[in-house]
């Protein structure tokens, strides 16, 4: 099983919950954190990393004494990555979206594959029973959906090899790097906060993954703060809320020390195992499909 | 004319609160929110929308069945996995379709049509603080970077059209597309963060993407007495890389209380919050 953990909102709690969610997990997880601009889950799951790998996209390297000036290559570019200025043929790689159209359309064989890179993929283990896994986004990268799905094909992989479920962190936001992430997985975890802000981003996610037509469900994070709309919109929509974290200035203090919530008292243990294992009993079929 | 913009790295540390109150404080400017995906600006401010208009961005491909022979060549193409065979019919995937006309071009029956995409709409409006730009990308819709962008020119518009010489923006969490779009030409980028691991963690990336931008940069610590040690650590951090540190606010639910009454922190009468928001204020304009 693959749950996501997203929000809408950023800094209602994703991380917190992705967190104490992998330490308390039954069975055989790998942890994922697909917040690829700004990945934060290893802060709090302090992974041993064993592998490390730079991640590259396919970008056309123009050869220009084949080049004929054709401009089937401009034409075809969505992105204006590819232009013919004068008489040479120039790339502007940062705008590429790899979509190898070019090298595929050329007919003087005048463009080769090259690279440019995306990011970092680290893989390893937390507390010898969490596997771990993350895309880190190279600064001054633009795109994050390509390192992301790569990512994902390794999460997919990792999964097939150890026969365990995937917790994904999921990056903030309802467009493109957030449907990126959550597009492949059985379960989305939707966590919120009852404030104004946390409510109306809640509901743009919601909107956004209703489309996709997968079981939803609503973790609640300082509860307490703010007003009432997010219990009388997941009442209306029959979003079940699985778990509500209350509001309190000591899992403030404990997440700003790096500590992970679920082991901070027993009570949120609780409530944590409580809420891994109504996901792990969630199928294909829940009712709330 | 000046550009300021309000962003973090890491969301939910306040950006847009500050951003709502700093609208409150300056009167000569032109409000903008950069935030098209998850944008939360207009809770606070409740714009009066004036203009409205539809973005319309990029294309989607979508297969003509009656004209496909399902070669197949379009699902080998295509780089994105975004068209897969179902039910003896190929199919494009919208959500995961990129735009990038490879399958158009490739079908030997050019039963491939590439439609316009229409991403979202854009706002001019009016609000008690001044002219607001905003937008709404749909839900999982793309490219807010080349939305941004658009919303950075219509402001720049507005700004000499009413004579102002700010532009205040909102801006997106993350270090992609968005913020990168958001950057350029900013005269001073107003980190907003808190004393947390993912806080600093995030700061030290999305001011490395200011540096790389040649973007100032000016840092607030948000709920810096949650935990004093980290608080020392970003101001290290930013002396170190000659950050501005133009303030640090305390962990107060002020903000969500204005929050729920539609009003912005400033606007709560007899607070120390509002002072302290004015004296960072302050501080922000004096560096431009």
């Amino acid at each position: 099983m693959i749950v996501s953990i997203a929000s809408g909102k950023g800094g209602t709690g994703k991380t917190t919950v992705s967190a104490s969610l992998a330490s308390v997990w039954k069975k055989p997880v790998l942890a994922v954190d697909l917040d690829v601009e700004e990945p934060n889950l290893h802060l709090f799951l302090n992974p041993e990393i064993s592998h490390q790998e730079k991640i590259y996209l396919e970008i056309p390297v123009v050869d220009e004494s084949k080049c004929t000036l054709c401009r089937m290559c401009s034409d075809l570019c969505q992105f204006q990555a590819i232009k013919v200025m004068g008489d040479t043929l120039l790339t502007f790689t940062e705008m590429c979206h790899g979509c190898g159209g070019c090298l595929a359309i050329c007919p003087e064989g005048a463009l080769s594959p090259g690279q440019r890179e995306l990011g970092i993929l680290s893989q390893g283990s937390s507390q010898g029973k969490i596997s771990f896994l993350m895309g880190s986004l190279r600064v001054g990268e633009a795109m994050s959906p390509p390192l992301m799905t790569i990512v994902k094909k390794r999460m997919m992989k990792i999964l097939e090899k150890q026969k365990a479920d995937a917790i994904i962190d999921a990056p903030p936001g309802v467009s493109c790097p957030a449907v990126c992430a959550v597009m492949d997985s059985d379960l989305i975890i939707l966590v919120t906060e009852p404030t104004p802000f946390g409510f109306h981003d809640f509901r743009l996610a919601w909107e956004s993954f209703s489309s996709m037509g997968k079981p939803m469900a609503v973790v609640i994070n300082r509860a307490g703060l703010g007003d009432n709309s997010v219990y009388q919109f997941c009442d209306e929509k029959k979003l079940p809320i699985l778990a509500s974290i209350p509001y309190d200035r000591n899992i403030a203090q404990a997440y700003s020390k790096g500590q992970v919530v679920a082991g901070l008292s027993p009570e949120l243990e609780h409530k944590f195992s409580d809420l891994a294992r109504a996901l792990q009993g969630y199928d294909r079929e829940a009712p709330y499909a | 004319m000046r550009e300021v913009l309000v962003i973090s790295g890491k969301g939910g540390t306040g950006k847009t609160s500050l951003t709502g109150a700093f609208a409150h404080l300056d009167r000569e400017k032109i409000i903008c929110d950069l935030d098209v995906d998850a944008p939360d600006l207009h809770i606070l401010l409740s714009p009066k929308i004036l203009f409205e208009e539809k973005f319309i961005s990029g294309n989607e491909a979508v297969i003509n069945q009656d004209k496909c022979q399902s070669c197949g060549t379009c699902a080998e193409m295509c780089r994105y996995e975004a068209i897969s065979f179902a039910n003896d019919q190929y199919l494009v995937e919208p959500l995961r379709c990129e735009g990038c006309k490879v399958c158009v071009s490739f079908c030997p029956e050019e039963a491939v049509e590439f439609l316009p995409r229409y991403c979202g709409n854009w706002f001019v409006s009016s609000t008690r603080f001044g002219t607001m730009v905003h937008a709404q990308l749909f839900p999982g819709a793309e490219n807010s970077g080349r939305l941004v962008s658009l919303l950075r020119q219509k402001a720049r518009n507005k700004a000499k059209e009413e004579g102002r010489n700010l532009i205040l923006c909102d801006g997106a969490p993350g270090i992609g597309c968005p913020v990168i779009s958001s950057l350029s030409g900013t005269d001073l980028a107003v980190v907003v963060t808190e004393p947390t691991p993912s806080g600093l963690h995030d700061l030290m990336r999305v001011a490395e993407l200011c540096s790389h931008f040649k973007t100032r940069v000016a840092v607030i610590v948000n709920k810096f007495d949650l935990n004093l040690e980290q608080t020392s650590r970003i101001q290290d951090y930013c002396r170190k890389n000659s950050h501005e540190l133009v303030g640090n606010i305390p962990h107060d639910d002020i903000f969500t209380r204005a929050m729920v009454e539609k009003k912005v922190v400033t606007e709560i009468r007899d607070s120390n919050m509002a002072l302290m928001v004015k004296q960072i204020w302050e501080k922000i304009t004096g560096l431009l």
